[in-house]
């Protein structure tokens, strides 16, 4: 896809869930622009839609009116197995439960991705190995998701969303179930990811404190950005 | 990425083993029960087949009755008569011997010892026409024949339990009011295609037969031998002409009496036996319908238990007919696992049944194959739902399960 479009561009997005008496409105006209390379936290209170817009970001859902384009793209125009394939090619997922395969392997978990987009096992195994080894994980390979901590866990899905070479990250709640040492940790992971590959983030989180691992602070109430620029200690954190 | 999706489905179902084994358990039984019985069947099949020629091809049977009326309506019928079976002998050609048969139960008796056994009242050209040997002492002699003289000829059965060690020869047996000489034995012939004993058997002349047990100068069968080499046919033809003039019998009327030879009979028996066999198959055909909603039902457990997987597989960019496949493809390997299972299952069962029955062994590939592609199908068509609504889960949804 040609670099001149942006990454993602919200256009006046709105998302309508239910009807009539019982309709909530998750996102109220939020525009935003996020470019490759970037690092960005949203936050917002309770029910500001910050979920909301991170499913619209991920293709798992459609906005009800206004305009999410990726790479240019109008993904409304997109069926259910073109956003599939855009998942799979251009998007990796981190989420707050880890949202791991339990009965298998760290390596198994990792290579899921692969799995679909078809590649064969021998290939598979050694991006597998590479990815788990990127994020701290080597020799821990054949470990199932109960025989590792929770910051572990948290690495073997940032390897899953890695190894698939997406042009964006997105992590909801990544350090939710963690504590502080382990949050920092991870934080660290994904600074490394974007200052040494140019990966794009983007983070959901509800913490001050993490949001500060970020260039930039998308701020949400009520479904609409009230707030867009540098988090408040400035992004010091990193 | 076939093969990818057969291992997940075969890690899936080993996952949980004893549900996996009592899902397919229905379609175990029902492809078990359905191969056993039509080998089985098949196995019968051959094997009356195979009695009736071990008879001989070339006997050819009169019987009074029509064919609508069922051979054995004697009593509507006028019977046969033993002039009937000279005129078969004098009168067509192409035809090596004719005997008279009458048959009835009876209890014999030897001293303390008693049996119940057929009596038949024949010549010895019914021995010549079946080919049936004698191992000790003689046929009936010419005299005996004409006059009805009360001698007998007994089969192996009726000589072991009546004499056990002594010698028959000589000695006689009592038929009710009829005390008769035993002057031969007959070769043992062993268990006909419906399992009755053919040795349990005592032969009368047949004029004995009629004077002192049935009382009547009516002869219940004619056995016909054609001669070797030709048609049985234009034979039987002949003899329903010439029976039809003696019974004058007028142009246009159906025939009163049934003439068959017996590859006619192996037909018939044979029909039977695959009636049978399909009426079994039938019921045996609906455990495996039972089996395939057991197979629908799990997957459908299935399905709602592994909706986070389904959700992780989605988001990670698994398209619905990817989930879709993997549904469908562990319904079918589930499926076609009963079935194989089945399949063993039930040769093994045929296997028993024949050593048991005596019958030979007689798998059918194409039965076999039909099982196999018929449990696939059961997986595709029962899988298909349950899988179809993994498909169409919202991963949203999917991922907040829990």
């Amino acid at each position: 896809m040609a670099g001149e479009a942006p990454l993602i561009e919200f256009r006046k997005v709105t998302k309508i869930y239910g009807q009539g008496e019982a309709e909530v409105r998750a996102l109220d006209g939020a525009s935003f622009t996020i470019k490759t390379g970037e690092f960005v936290a949203i936050m917002g209170p309770s029910g500001s839609g910050k979920s909301t817009a991170m499913n619209l970001i991920g293709c798992l859902d459609r906005p009800s009116s206004g305009e999410y384009l990726f790479h240019g793209v109008p993904v409304a125009s997109l069926d259910r197995n073109q956003r599939a394939l855009l998942r799979r090619n251009y998007l990796g997922f981190v989420f707050q439960g880890y949202n791991l395969l339990a009965r298998r392997s760290a390596l198994e978990n990792v290579e899921l991705p692969l799995i679909y987009k078809g590649i064969g096992r021998a290939e598979r195994k050694q991006r597998a190995f590479e990815a788990l080894s990127k994020v701290g994980l080597k020799g821990r390979e054949h470990h199932t998701p109960s025989e590792l901590s929770g910051g572990q866990q948290q690495r073997v899905a940032i390897a899953r969303a890695l190894i698939a070479n997406p042009d964006v990250i997105l992590a909801d709640e990544p350090t939710g179930n963690l504590d502080t040492k382990m949050s920092r940790e991870i934080m660290q992971l994904l600074c490394d990811l974007n200052d040494n590959e140019g990966m794009t983030i983007i983070m959901v989180t509800h913490e001050e404190d993490m949001a500060e691992y970020a260039h930039r602070l998308i701020w949400m109430v009520d479904g609409k950005v009230e707030r867009d620029g540098k988090p408040s200690g400035g992004g010091g954190k990193r | 990425m076939i093969w990818e999706t057969i291992r997940l489905a075969v890690q899936a179902i080993f996952r949980n083993t004893m549900r996996s084994v009592l899902t397919v358990l229905g379609i175990v039984i029902g492809v078990a029960a359905v191969i056993a019985m039509v080998t089985v069947g098949e196995g019968s099949s051959s094997q009356v087949t195979a009695d009736v020629e071990k008879l001989g091809t070339n006997i050819v049977m009169i019987m009074p009755g029509g064919m609508e009326q069922g051979p054995r309506t004697q009593s509507v019928a006028e019977a046969f008569k033993l002039k009937d079976v000279e005129a078969i002998i004098d009168q067509i050609g192409s035809v090596d011997t004719a005997a008279p048969y009458a048959q009835t139960s009876m209890t014999a008796i030897y001293g303390p010892e008693s049996t119940t056994t057929q009596v038949v009242g024949t010549d010895n050209r019914y021995l010549d026409a079946v080919d049936w040997p004698l191992v000790m002492g003689r046929a009936f002699l010419n005299t005996e024949e004409t006059s009805g003289r009360p001698v007998c000829i007994i089969g192996e059965t009726v000589r072991q339990n009546l004499f056990g060690n002594t010698n028959p020869i000589g000695e006689t047996i009592r038929l009710s009011s009829l005390t008769c000489e035993v002057v031969g034995l007959l070769e043992a012939k062993g268990a006909s295609s419906f399992g009755t004993d053919q040795d349990d058997v005592v032969g009368l002349p047949i004029k004995t037969f009629q004077r002192r047990i049935s009382g009547s100068s009516d002869v219940a069968m004619i056995f016909v031998a054609v001669q070797d080499g030709k048609s049985t046919d234009r034979v039987m033809g002949e003899i329903k002409a010439l029976m039809r003039e003696r019974r004058r019998i007028s142009e246009g009327e159906e025939d009163d009496f049934t003439v068959m030879d017996m590859k006619q009979i192996a037909e018939m028996l044979s029909g039977i036996t695959d009636v049978l066999t399909g009426l079994l198959s039938a019921v045996a055909a609906v455990s495996l319908l039972v089996g395939g909603i057991g197979i629908m039902n799990i997957m459908l457990v299935s399905v709602t238990e592994r909706t986070r997987e389904i959700g992780i597989r989605l988001a990670v960019g698994a398209q619905s007919s990817q989930v879709l496949m993997q549904f469908l493809v562990e319904a079918i390997v589930l499926s076609v696992i009963g079935g194989l299972i089945g399949i063993i299952l039930g040769l093994v069962l045929a296997i028993f049944a024949s050593n048991m029955m005596a019958i030979p062994f007689a798998p059918n590939p194409a039965v076999v194959g039909g099982a196999f592609l018929f449990s696939a199908v059961v997986g595709v068509v029962f899988g298909y739902f349950p899988a179809r609504r993994a498909a169409r889960l919202d991963p949203i949804e999917a991922l907040r399960h829990q």
